[in-house]
C-alpha cells in the first residue's frame, strides 16, 4: 500500500463526523470558504445519508497549496460531533492526526489510540450555557467548533466574520449570536491547548480567479446560458438540484421585465417516461429542452431515447450518476452508466455521451450538449456523477463570450420550405448523415410524420428491407460525423517519451493526475488521455495505437469504458489493464497508484 | 396502405372555406384500417371540424401513441406535423410541443389501450395540468392492434369474439377525466357524426384540456353479438344528456333555442357553445351531477353522451396559465432574451468567492 503521508501547512485533511439534519452543512460551508478566502486551495466533499434527520452524515474538507482536489484518503483532524460515530471515527484518523470531540459527556475509555491525539471540548455545555431555546444550542455547537477549528488551525478570524456577514446579510442579531458561539469555542481552544496545530493554514495566494461550485448548479447555468427554455424532470438524488439550480436561475435571469412572466417552462414530471417524453416534444417543436436525472431514471427513459435516436429529435439528458444496480446507494457516487447511457434502448442505438470532469466543464458540456444535440438531431447525454453534481468544487472562473450563438442545426425556416421543391425529412442530402428538419408551425410545406416505426427518406412509413437498412446505415454514418464533432480528449504526456499510458474519464481525472505525480516522483512515467466524449475520437485510436501498455481508470466492477474501448476501437484485448474502484466514495490518488502498481508487479512477476 | 398518397385532384367547384381550402386539403394518407373500422370516422369527423372551423392546417399538431387508433394522425390533416410516439405516452410529447409553442392546435389520438392501460399515469396528469388539448379515445374495448385482448375499459360481462367474458370492472375515462378536475368531458360515438363534429370544435377551442372518448367499435375483433363496444349495442344504448353546438365567435346565433331548454356557454376567445338538455335536469357544469348522471346510466345499462361537463373560465387556466409563461411561444423568444451575457456571469460568480 501506498504510504500515507502526514498533514503540514496548507495541506490537511479535516473531516467533520455529524448528525443528520442537525444545521452542521452551513457551518462546515463556512469553514471551507474561509480557507479558500485564505487563498489555500481546497475542496469539501459530502458523505451523506439517503435520510432527512438522524443517520451519520460526514463532511471532508481539503486543503491543499499543491492544488490537488480529490478526495485524498487521509484525515488529520477529526470533528467527531456524533456520539454514535466515535469509534469508526476515531479508527479513521491517519496516525498523527487529531481527534476532537464534545466533552460535555464522559467519553468511553476504550476511545484511545496512541498515535492520535484527544482533544475535548465542552460544546454543549457551553452551548447550553450561553443560550435559550433549544434548537438556537443545538446550531450553535456547529458554529462554537467552527470557533475551535478557527484557533485549532490559525483562520483569520476577519475572513470568518466577513463571511457571517455576507450569508445572514442584514440579520444583525444571527451575525451577533453565531460570533458569539464561535469566540467560545475559540477561547477555549487558544486557553486549553496548544494552538496553532503543525498542520494549519497560511495566507497564499491561490484562489484568485477561481470560485467554488458544484457541479450541478455550474450545469444548471450553462443551461440557461445555451438558451434552453423548457425543462421536465423527475426528483431523484443527486440530480434534483441541477434542475432546482435551473429553476433559481431563471427567476432571477428569465422574467419578462413588463409582465413578469416566464421566459421558461419547467414541468415536474409524474416520472422519467414521462419527462423525456416531455422534453422530446418540445425540442420536435424547436425548443432547447432538457432533463435531468440519475440512473434508474435512465432505465425508464430507454424506450423513448431509442425512438429519439431513431427519429433523430435533439434530446439533451443530464444523468447524475449514482451507486447501482437498483436503488443502490442513492447518496453514493459510480461510474455506472457509462456504457447503459452509450448504447440505451433497444436495437442498434449509440448515443452521443460528454463526460465532464469538474463543474467547469459540466457548464461548457451543457452548452456543448445543446449545440450538438441540434446539429446532430439526437440525444446527447451528459454523464456527470454524484462527486462532481453535489460536492463543492474550486474551479477556474466560468467565462462567457457574448458573441456565442446557438447552433440550431439543419432547420429549414419558412423562406426555405417554399422555394424547394419537396421535402424529405430523413433525406442525406449533404452525405454527413444528417438530414434537415422542420419545426411545426412554420409551413404545410414542411409537415411529416414523426414515426418510431421503419420509414424511409422520405420519411414515409416502410417495411421495405432496403428502405429501412438505407436510414440505419446513415445513422451509423451520422454517428462518426458525431465523432468529429465531439469534444476532443485530453492528453497530458508525461516529461519523459514512454510506451505506457492511463486512460481515464471524468470524475476520475483529479486523482488520476495527483497519482501520476506521486509515480512520476518514484520514476514511473504514464502518459495520460482522458476522454470527454463518445463515439470516441481518432485521437482516442492513436492514443491506443501509440502505447503498449494501458491502464484504465474508472469507477465501476464490470470495466465499462475497456469494454467500450475494446467495442469501438481497434485496440488489442492485452493491452488494456482495468484499474476499478466502485466502492462509492470518490476515488483517491492512492487506490489509483496501487492499482497500477500491483497490475505492474503483476506483469513483472508473469 | 397509407404511404401510397391519394391522387390531389384540384376541384374548381370544390367550396373554399375563410382559409381558402377545400375540405381535401384536410384529408390525410389513405387510411391501413380495416374496412368498416370506427377509428375511419373519426379522422372523417376530424377532418370536416377542422375545415370548417378554418384552422390552417400547418398550426395544428398531430399527436399519438401506439395502436390501431394511434395511426390514425396519417390519416387527416397531411399539412399538420405528425407525431406517432410511443405506446402510451402521447399526453408527454403533447406537453413537451404545447409547452414549446402554446400557439399550436394540438389534437391528441389516442386508444382505450393506450390511454387507460400502459398510459393511464400520463393521461391523468395531462388531465391534471389542464394542458391545452383536445384528446381523443378512440374506444373499443380491445387492443385492436395486437389482436383483440380485451382493454381496460371493457364492460363486465361483455363477451370476448373467442367466448371469454370479462370480469374486470372498467376504467371510465369519462368518470376519470372528471374526478381529476378536467374542464372539457365529452362521450360520443364514431357513428354518429353529428354530434361529433361540433365537439371536435368545442373541445379545439376550448383553453385547457378537452377530453371526448369516442366508441369506436372494432369490426375486426370486437363487433359480435355480446360486446358491448359493438355498433349495434352503441347505437341502441347511447343517451345524449346534453348536446353541444358550436358557433364561432364570427357568426351569429342564428338557430332559435326554446327558452329554458338551451344554455350559452362563451369561450374565451369569443365563440359560443350552445348546450341543449336533453336529459332532464341535466346541468353539465355540475362536477359531482355529472358524475351521478353517467353512473346511473351505466347501472342501467345505457351510455351517456354528448357533452358532459365544462367548465369555461376567463382565467388562464391551462398549464401555461398556471406556470406563468409569457404570451409568446417558447420557440419564438429572441436567444437575445434568455441569455444574460458575460456580464451577469461575472456579477453572480463574484458571490461564489
Ligand atoms: C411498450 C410496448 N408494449 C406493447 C406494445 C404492443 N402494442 C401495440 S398496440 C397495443 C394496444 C393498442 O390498443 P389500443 O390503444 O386500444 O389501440 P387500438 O389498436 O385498439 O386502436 C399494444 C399492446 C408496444 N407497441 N409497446
Ligand atoms: S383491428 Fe379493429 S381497431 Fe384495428 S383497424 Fe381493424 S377494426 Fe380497427
Ligand atoms: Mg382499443
Amino acid at each position: 500500500m501506498e504510504e500515507v503521508k502526514k498533514g503540514g501547512v496548507n495541506d490537511f485533511v479535516v473531516k467533520l463526523a455529524n448528525v443528520n439534519g442537525t444545521g452542521s452543512a452551513s457551518a462546515n460551508g463556512l469553514l471551507m470558504k474561509s480557507i479558500f478566502r485564505m487563498g489555500v486551495p481546497v475542496v469539501g466533499k459530502n458523505f451523506f445519508p439517503s435520510n432527512i434527520q438522524g443517520l451519520p452524515t460526514w463532511y471532508e474538507i481539503r486543503a491543499s497549496k499543491d492544488g490537488y482536489l480529490a478526495r485524498s484518503g487521509r484525515v488529520d483532524l477529526m470533528v467527531a460531533m456524533n456520539a454514535e460515530t466515535y469509534a469508526r471515527d476515531l479508527a479513521d484518523v491517519s496516525s498523527g492526526g487529531v481527534f476532537l470531540y464534545d466533552s460535555s459527556w464522559p467519553r468511553d475509555r476504550s476511545l484511545s489510540r496512541k498515535d492520535v491525539r484527544i482533544l475535548g471540548v465542552p460544546l454543549s455545555r457551553m452551548m447550553t450555557e450561553a443560550f435559550e431555546v433549544a434548537r438556537t444550542r443545538i446550531l450553535m455547537k456547529n458554529v462554537a467548533y467552527l470557533g475551535v477549528l478557527v484557533a485549532l488551525l490559525d483562520i483569520e478570524m476577519d475572513v470568518v466574520q466577513q463571511l457571517l456577514e455576507e450569508t445572514f446579510a442584514s440579520k444583525r442579531k444571527l451575525i451577533d449570536a453565531n460570533m458569539q458561539a464561535i469566540k467560545l469555542g475559540h477561547d477555549y481552544a487558544r486557553e486549553h491547548f496548544d494552538c496553532p496545530l503543525e498542520f494549519r493554514v497560511e495566507r497564499m495566494d491561490a484562489t484568485t480567479g477561481h470560485i467554488v461550485i458544484d457541479g450541478n448548479t455550474a450545469a444548471a447555468l450553462g443551461c440557461v446560458y445555451a438558451g434552453a427554455t423548457f425543462g421536465a424532470w423527475y426528483p431523484i438524488t443527486p440530480s434534483t438540484s441541477l434542475m432546482d439550480a435551473f429553476g433559481a436561475f431563471c427567476k432571477r435571469y428569465r422574467k419578462d421585465p413588463e409582465t413578469g412572466r416566464n421566459r421558461y417552462c419547467i414541468v415536474q414530471a409524474e416520472d422519467e417516461l414521462a419527462a423525456i417524453g416531455m422534453v422530446i416534444g418540445a425540442s420536435w417543436a424547436g425548443a432547447r429542452a432538457f432533463t435531468s436525472t440519475s440512473g434508474p431514471g435512465v432505465s425508464l427513459m430507454s424506450e423513448f431515447l431509442g425512438y429519439a435516436y431513431f427519429t433523430e429529435i435533439p434530446v439533451v439528458l443530464f444523468d447524475v450518476q449514482r451507486v447501482g444496480p437498483s436503488t443502490g446507494m442513492p447518496t453514493r457516487t459510480q461510474q455506472g452508466d457509462i456504457m447503459p447511457a452509450a448504447y440505451a434502448s433497444h436495437g442498434d442505438t449509440r448515443h452521443v455521451v460528454l463526460f465532464p470532469a469538474d463543474p467547469g466543464e459540466c457548464f461548457e458540456m451543457a452548452v456543448s450538449a445543446f449545440d450538438l444535440a441540434e446539429r446532430l438531431q439526437t440525444p446527447v447525454i451528459v454523464l456527470s456523477d454524484l462527486d462532481i453534481g453535489m460536492n463543492d468544487w474550486m474551479c477556474r472562473e466560468f467565462q462567457w463570450d457574448d458573441s456565442y450563438r446557438p447552433d440550431r442545426g439543419k432547420v429549414l425556416d419558412a423562406e426555405r420550405l417554399e422555394k424547394i421543391a419537396a421535402f424529405h425529412r430523413y433525406a442525406d442530402v449533404d452525405g454527413d448523415g444528417i438530414p434537415y428538419r422542420s419545426l411545426p408551425g412554420v409551413h404545410s410545406k414542411g409537415a411529416y410524420f414523426t414515426r418510431g416505426s421503419g420509414h424511409n427518406a422520405r420519411g414515409a412509413y416502410t417495411e421495405d428491407a432496403g428502405e429501412y437498412k438505407e436510414v440505419l446505415d446513415r445513422l451509423r454514418r451520422k454517428s462518426d460525423t458525431a465523432a468529429t464533432l465531439v469534444p476532443e480528449p485530453v492528453l497530458m504526456s508525461a516529461r519523459k517519451p514512454t510506451r505506457l499510458g492511463v486512460l481515464s474519464v471524468g470524475g476520475c481525472d483529479q486523482a488520476v493526475r495527483e497519482a501520476l505525480d506521486r509515480l512520476e516522483a518514484r520514476g514511473v512515467a504514464l502518459d495520460y488521455l482522458r476522454v470527454r466524449a463518445f463515439p470516441f475520437s481518432r485521437a482516442v485510436q492513436d492514443f491506443l495505437d501509440d502505447h503498449d501498455q494501458v491502464f484504465v481508470v474508472e469507477q465501476n466492477r464490470d470495466a465499462q469504458l475497456r469494454s467500450m474501448l475494446l467495442i469501438e476501437t481497434e485496440v488489442a484485448r492485452e493491452k488494456l489493464h482495468s484499474v476499478l474502484r466502485y466502492d462509492g466514495l470518490p476515488l483517491n490518488p492512492g487506490a489509483v497508484v496501487d492499482g497500477i502498481d500491483e497490475i505492474m508487479r503483476r506483469s513483472q512477476a508473469a | 396502405m397509407s404511404f401510397i398518397r391519394k391522387p390531389l385532384i384540384l376541384h374548381a367547384d370544390l367550396p373554399r372555406n375563410g382559409v381558402g381550402l377545400t375540405l381535401r386539403d384536410y384529408e390525410g394518407g389513405m387510411s391501413t384500417l380495416c374496412a368498416g373500422c370506427g377509428h375511419d370516422s373519426v379522422s372523417s369527423a376530424i377532418v370536416q371540424a377542422c375545415w370548417e372551423l378554418d384552422i390552417e392546417p400547418h398550426r395544428v399538431v398531430k399527436m399519438s401513441g401506439i395502436g390501431c387508433s394511434s395511426k390514425t394522425p396519417a390519416y387527416f390533416l397531411r399539412g399538420a406535423h405528425g407525431m406517432n410516439s410511443v405506446h402510451g405516452r402521447m399526453p408527454a410529447v403533447a406537453t413537451g410541443a404545447m409547452g414549446a409553442n402554446r400557439r399550436l392546435y394540438c389534437i391528441g389520438v389516442s386508444g382505450d389501450g393506450d390511454s387507460l392501460s400502459i398510459g393511464f399515469g400520463q393521461f391523468a396528469h395531462a388531465v391534471r395540468r389542464n394542458l391545452d388539448m383536445l384528446y381523443l379515445i378512440e374506444n373499443n374495448g380491445v387492443y385492436g392492434l395486437t389482436k383483440g385482448q380485451f382493454s381496460a375499459s371493457a364492460d363486465v360481462g361483455s363477451k370476448a369474439k373467442r367466448g371469454e367474458v370479462n370480469r374486470l370492472r372498467p376504467i371510465d375515462p369519462v368518470l376519470t377525466a372528471i374526478t381529476l378536475g378536467g374542464t372539457f368531458v365529452a362521450r360520443s360515438f364514431s357513428g354518429d357524426k353529428a354530434q361529433l363534429v361540433p365537439l371536435i370544435q368545442a373541445g379545439l377551442r376550448h383553453r385547457g384540456f378537452a377530453l371526448i372518448d369516442i366508441i369506436s367499435p372494432c369490426v375486426t375483433f370486437n363487433d359480435h353479438e355480446g360486446s358491448t363496444k359493438s355498433y349495434a349495442y352503441t347505437r341502441k344504448s347511447s343517451r345524449e344528456a346534453v348536446h353541444a353546438d358550436f358557433v364561432p365567435a364570427a357568426e351569429e346565433i342564428t338557430v332559435d333555442y326554446p327558452a329554458g331548454d338551451a344554455r350559452m356557454v362563451t369561450m374565451h376567445d369569443g365563440s359560443h357553445i350552445v348546450l341543449r338538455k336533453t336529459a332532464d335536469d341535466y346541468d353539465p357544469t355540475d362536477r359531482l351531477a355529472a358524475m351521478e348522471h353517467v353512473e346511473s346510466r351505466h347501472a342501467a345499462g345505457e351510455i351517456a353522451t354528448g357533452l358532459l361537463y365544462l367548465e369555461e373560465s376567463e382565467d388562464d387556466q391551462d398549464m401555461h396559465g398556471t406556470a406563468g409563461t409569457v404570451e409568446e411561444p417558447l420557440v419564438e423568444l429572441p436567444f437575445e432574451s434568455l441569455n444574460p451575457g458575460a456580464a451577469a456571469l461575472a456579477e453572480y460568480q463574484r458571490r461564489l468567492r
